[in-house]
């Protein structure tokens, strides 16, 4: 599998460490909820096509990406610096 | 010359002699031939005993697909088995051993376990071993009792216990197009993609090019096939942007179009004089890829046609033509199409004997006719072979046979023969085309599947793609070439083929029913009764099936076994084949020794860390140890000095005058930025933007669920400018942790993190005379009480070079943390070492430090195990609660402060004897009898300062235990006996000593 780092351009998978669910949201970080903490946490969609997962090149320029992947095929269908997206919207500690 | 070798010599060279033994006995024979073709030229048929029934077995293929001649290549003490004869090229003193046979090949013991022969059938071993025998014996303990035995009676080859004396290589590679096969549609592909300017690699698994034009008798052009197989090889060898690899089988299909394949470079035990590997192993990433792996024939299933000397028709005529050698001298051909009469006038020319040719088919084509005149017979249509007789087969019988109702009648009709060469027909090898992925498309006409639909950028051509003739073969290559180079088709001439124009359609009959033993899988031993019997039981799925019977699941991956299997599935089941359905083909495609995948690589080209003072403490008598990539030293022994001496006097100098211990290996991480006291704040449990500057703090991290990652002390050494460390197992995990936050949670945050790790070099001076070591040395500050108070910074030169040095102490002493920059590491090292001889400085090792750690209470990561919280180590006491931090959301769920977790304590041993890291803590029993686990012990060692033997535990309950009595027990290493249960701060615990 090839991995097109935004930096680096593409690399072969073995540079890179798997980071997990980019699709995870972290709450709020005063929030209580152990519900909302344990989901994001704990809980994981398996979907069979695309997904959004972290990737940090870790043999090459370090950054994280967010690779969108058919988990089918491992067709990769995108790719962008996570720092970019900031998808899990924390603004506060 | 043996009386099996053939007048003409094939592609042997028979001007040369090689000499390799069997069973011990020495035989002779040619470069050109495999240990297959030398042993049959040598008359020898029986070569092996089967898997369960342990009947005799031969030669049944002349290729990768030889289920049947497995052999042990022995090398010395050394012995690589299940190596199959077919792919054996001969050597000068191959030395070889048949298989699965007591005492010898000949009289096998383990035959008699054929008189049971009902009694093995599918799914026996667990039915009978697994299922509900009553009393003693019932269940799997039956099973354990008997399974050695089994094992033992059961199986192939043995492998030896000798190191592996063989050197292994891998390669990565890279190119536009793949081309996989060597046959007359791959060489057309591999000469049209390079002509178009491609970078192509072209892998056969044979040693050899030509695939079927090396014994098709056919001409390609004016000259024989295999003339002008050789002559392609070579001009595309000899092209620049051609890498062409022979005796290289491409074996896994991946994703992203990256491919694994296997060379076999000097594939013989000891490899070559010339420091050439045994094999090497290929990476190869293809733009495109050209499959023309062409066809692999499967027999007919009829009772008895497992018996050495019953072979396929296509190997009987490759080891007539290839090889030119006789597979018997009385031989008859049972076959449902065509191409086997090619085979019996192929046989009939080289000088055997074609006794019969037996057609199940009613009508045969004018070709087929020619070619048994030329072979001599009149061929017995709407026939069928029912049996055969014979340790080394004698005799066929022969009965009528409709091939419309499958029915067999009238009488056997007996025929002698030394050989029977049979074919059901031809199947493409669409092995890694299933690997890539899609589903196989049946075709009716062949009777068999073809490839799917392409998943991942591969090309089809030849045999492999369907293609029936070589006419085909070459154009469809040549097309292929063409498109994977990604140019259109194209129309010049192709060389003209002469061959004769068979019918490639077999019957759709690929078993004969009838009384007797009929093996689908010759190497798992699977009868077609094994399959009806699946069927009984409900095991119809194709997956079932496999897993039920082991059909297809041996070395060979059911090559011969696959479509015979499921035809005879799809017959009990009243469907036709493609609605049975096929199983998917998985990566290997042919064996891969574990050499070649697990060989080390120079460690897989991981560095080895040597800090600065390396040179240093290996001159000074430093046994090193590997600690992760690390390499650091355990003790710095004298002469006549055990471990555990030399440790207790390094630890016993620390608390009595100094030591001085390289610490270089700790994480470094600089953290700068104007946010990074913040980010700090997020990611410790305790707070740091409160830290002045010029003074560090000790922190804990945790991990989002709450669970401690790692702990050490972090320096403010500017307003925006951290220095923190981390352990030196999880510096890799902290850096990798703080970078996701940064960029994926917080990335608004404005902190830089870099590891500096090799950039600093550090030395601990730790003891009593400590501050007078560096009051020695130190010039440009006071470190004095007031200029360096306990956690404090200060920064000056040592010998001139800078160093910033931190008072801080992991051993409980007095003790500071002197860094600088790594290259003047050995320097400053050199000069502590000058300052501290009048208190005799002593270096100490992890030994020591271990030992010195225990004995104050400080974790590591025997304890930060990745289940331990802070309170169960008892750090409650940094565990911020005016802010939040990462983990502080579920560090206090109800199972993680449940009041019997396993918390930290300290143990102490009772009976002087030593205590064992990993150890249980009971309650009660005894060396024999195991009790209950309250706990066990993560880190022990000899205690120079309390003179006893001490441990860290985790013990459910904790500190509540504190003054009780325990047992570690120990039956690994047969160690039981009293301990107390203590606090873990077992020396100084109010800390006196440091704050000094
Ligand atoms: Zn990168």
């Amino acid at each position: 599998m090839l991995i097109p780092c935004p930096h680096c351009g593409p690399r072969d998978v073995q540079e890179f460490s798997y980071q997990g669910d980019a699709t995870r949201k972290r709450p709020d970080p005063a929030s209580t909820d152990v519900h909302a903490w344990h989901a994001y946490v704990y809980d994981r969609p398996n979907p069979a096509g695309p997904h959004r997962e972290y990737w940090q090149h870790i043999g090459g320029c370090r950054a994280h990406i967010v690779v969108e992947r058919d988990t089918l095929s491992h067709e990769v269908l995108g790719a962008a610096f996570a720092s970019d997206l900031s998808n899990q919207g924390g603004t506060r500690p | 010359m043996s009386p099996r070798r053939a007048a003409s010599t094939g592609l042997v060279d028979r001007s040369q002699a090689l000499r390799f033994t069997f069973d011990g006995r020495t035989y002779s024979g040619h470069p050109g031939d495999t240990l297959a073709s030398a042993l049959l030229a040598n008359g020898i048929t029986l070569v092996g005993r089967s898997f369960k029934y342990h009947r005799p077995r031969g030669i049944f293929t002349a290729g990768v697909d030889e289920p049947n001649a497995l052999v042990t290549v022995l090398s010395g003490d050394g012995r690589e088995p299940n190596i199959p004869a077919t792919q054996i090229e001969l050597y000068e003193g191959l030395e070889v051993e048949s298989q699965n046979r007591f005492p010898s090949l000949e009289y096998d013991l383990g035959a008699l376990g054929q008189l049971a022969g009902p009694l093995l059938s599918a799914g026996f071993y667990y039915k009978t071993f697994m299922g509900p025998v009553f009393g003693p014996l019932k269940g799997t303990r039956f099973w354990m009792i008997c399974e050695h035995a089994i094992r033992r009676a059961a199986g192939l080859g043995r492998a030896g216990y000798e190191k592996d004396p063989a050197r292994y290589e891998e390669m990565n590679a890279f190119c536009d197009v793949l081309v996989v096969g060597a046959g007359p549609a791959g060489l057309m592909a591999a000469e049209a993609a390079a002509k178009a300017g491609r970078r192509v690699i072209l892998a056969e698994q044979e040693p050899k090019a030509g695939g079927s034009a090396l014994w098709s008798g056919e001409m390609i052009g004016t000259r024989p096939a295999h003339q002008w197989a050789q002559a392609m090889a070579e001009k595309l060898a000899a092209t620049e942007n051609v890498r062409f690899l022979p005796r290289t089988t491409v074996w896994g299909y991946y994703d992203g179009n990256t491919l694994a394949a296997l060379e076999r470079v000097a594939d013989r035990p000891s490899g070559t004089a010339k420091g050439l590997p045994r094999l090497r192993l290929w990476n190869i990433r293809a733009g495109k890829v050209v499959l023309a792996t062409g066809s692999l024939e499967r027999p007919v299933v009829f009772p008895g046609n497992d018996r050495p000397g019953v072979m396929l028709a296509g190997a009987a005529e490759r080891y007539a033509r290839q090889y030119g050698v006789l597979p018997g001298e009385r031989i008859a051909v049972f076959t449902n199409n065509d191409g086997a009469y090619r085979a019996a006038a192929a046989l009939r020319k080289a000088g055997a004997g074609v006794v019969a040719i037996v057609d199940v088919r009613p009508e045969i084509s004018d070709a087929a006719r020619a070619l048994a005149q030329e072979a001599g017979v009149e061929p017995l249509l709407g026939h069928a072979v029912t049996g055969t007789a014979g340790k080394r087969l004698t005799r066929i019988t022969i009965q009528r046979f409709d091939a419309a109702t499958g029915r067999v009648s009238g009488d056997g009709r007996p025929v002698d023969v030394d050989c029977l060469a049979v074919s059901g027909g031809w199947s493409p090898t669409i092995h890694l085309a299933s690997q890539a992925g899609g589903k196989p498309v049946w075709d009716e006409a062949l009777h068999a599947f073809l490839p799917p639909s392409p998943m991942q950028p591969w090309v089809g051509a030849g045999a492999f793609a369907g293609a029936k003739t070589t006419v085909e073969a070459l154009s469809t290559g040549r097309d292929a070439g063409l498109a994977a180079a990604g140019k259109k088709p194209s129309r010049a001439r192709l060389p003209a083929v002469t061959a004769p124009a068979l019918d490639p359609a077999p019957a759709p009959v690929l078993e004969i029913k009838a009384a007797g033993k009929a093996f689908v899988d010759l190497q798992n031993d699977v009868t077609a009764e094994d399959v009806r019997l699946a069927h009984r039981e409900g095991f119809i799925s194709v997956e079932h099936l496999k897993r039920y019977t082991t059909l297809g699941m041996a070395t060979d991956q059911g090559k011969t076994s696959n479509l015979p299997g499921l035809a005879i599935m799809a017959d009990a089941r009243g469907l036709p084949i493609p609605e049975v359905g096929t199983t998917r083909f998985r990566p290997p495609f042919s064996p891969v020794s574990i050499g070649a995948l697990a060989a080390d690589r120079h460690r897989h080209f991981k560095p080895d860390r040597l800090t600065p003072m390396h040179d240093w403490h290996v001159g000074h008598g430093a046994r090193m140890m590997e600690a992760g990539l690390w390499h650091r030293p355990m003790i710095y022994g004298q002469p006549g000095e055990t471990v555990e001496q030399a440790y207790i006097r390094e630890a016993a100098a620390v608390r009595r005058s100094v030591g001085i211990c390289d610490v270089s290996t700790l994480g470094k991480i600089a953290v700068k930025g104007p946010d990074a006291a913040e980010f700090l704040d997020r990611v410790y449990t305790n707070t740091f933007s409160t830290l002045p500057i010029g003074k560090a703090r000790y922190g804990l991290m945790l991990r989002e669920d709450g669970i401690v990652l790692d702990d050490g002390t972090t320096w403010r050494l500017g307003a925006h400018d951290f220095l923190m460390t981390t352990t030196t197992a999880n510096a890799g995990k902290v850096m990798q942790h703080l970078e996701y936050f940064l960029d994926a949670v917080w990335p608004h945050l404005k902190v830089h993190v870099t590891s500096v790790t090799d950039q600093w070099a550090g030395a601990a001076v730790a003891g009593p005379d400590a501050r007078r070591v560096l009051e020695a040395c130190v010039t440009g500050t006071g470190v004095d009480n007031v200029a360096l108070p306990f956690m404090g910074i200060v920064h000056g030169r040592i010998a001139g070079a800078p160093v910033m040095i931190c008072r801080l102490s992991f051993s409980g002493e007095l003790a500071y943390e002197v860094y600088c920059g790594a290259g003047h590491g050995a320097h400053v090292w050199e000069a502590l070492m000058d300052a501290g001889e009048p208190f005799a400085i002593t270096p100490y090792g992890m030994e020591a430090l271990g030992a010195l750690r225990i004995e104050k209470g400080h974790v590591t990561g025997a304890e930060i195990d990745g289940r331990t919280t802070a309170r169960d180590l008892y750090l409650d006491g940094m565990l911020s609660k005016k802010k939040p931090f990462i983990g502080s959301a579920l560090m206090d769920r109800e199972s993680l402060i449940d009041k019997n977790r396993l918390r930290l304590v300290g143990i102490v041993s009772l009976d002087g004897q030593p205590l064992g890291g990993g150890a249980h803590v009971v309650e009660k029993g005894s060396l024999d009898e195991l009790g209950a686990s309250i706990g066990h012990i993560t880190a022990a060692c000899y205690s120079p300062a309390l003179e006893r033997h001490i441990g860290l535990a985790l013990v459910k309950g904790g500190k509540s235990r504190h003054g009780t009595r325990a047992f570690v027990s120990d039956p690994l290493r047969k160690r039981f006996g009293p301990v107390e249960i203590v606090s873990h701060h077992f020396y100084d615990p109010e800390g006196r000593r440091m704050h000094g």
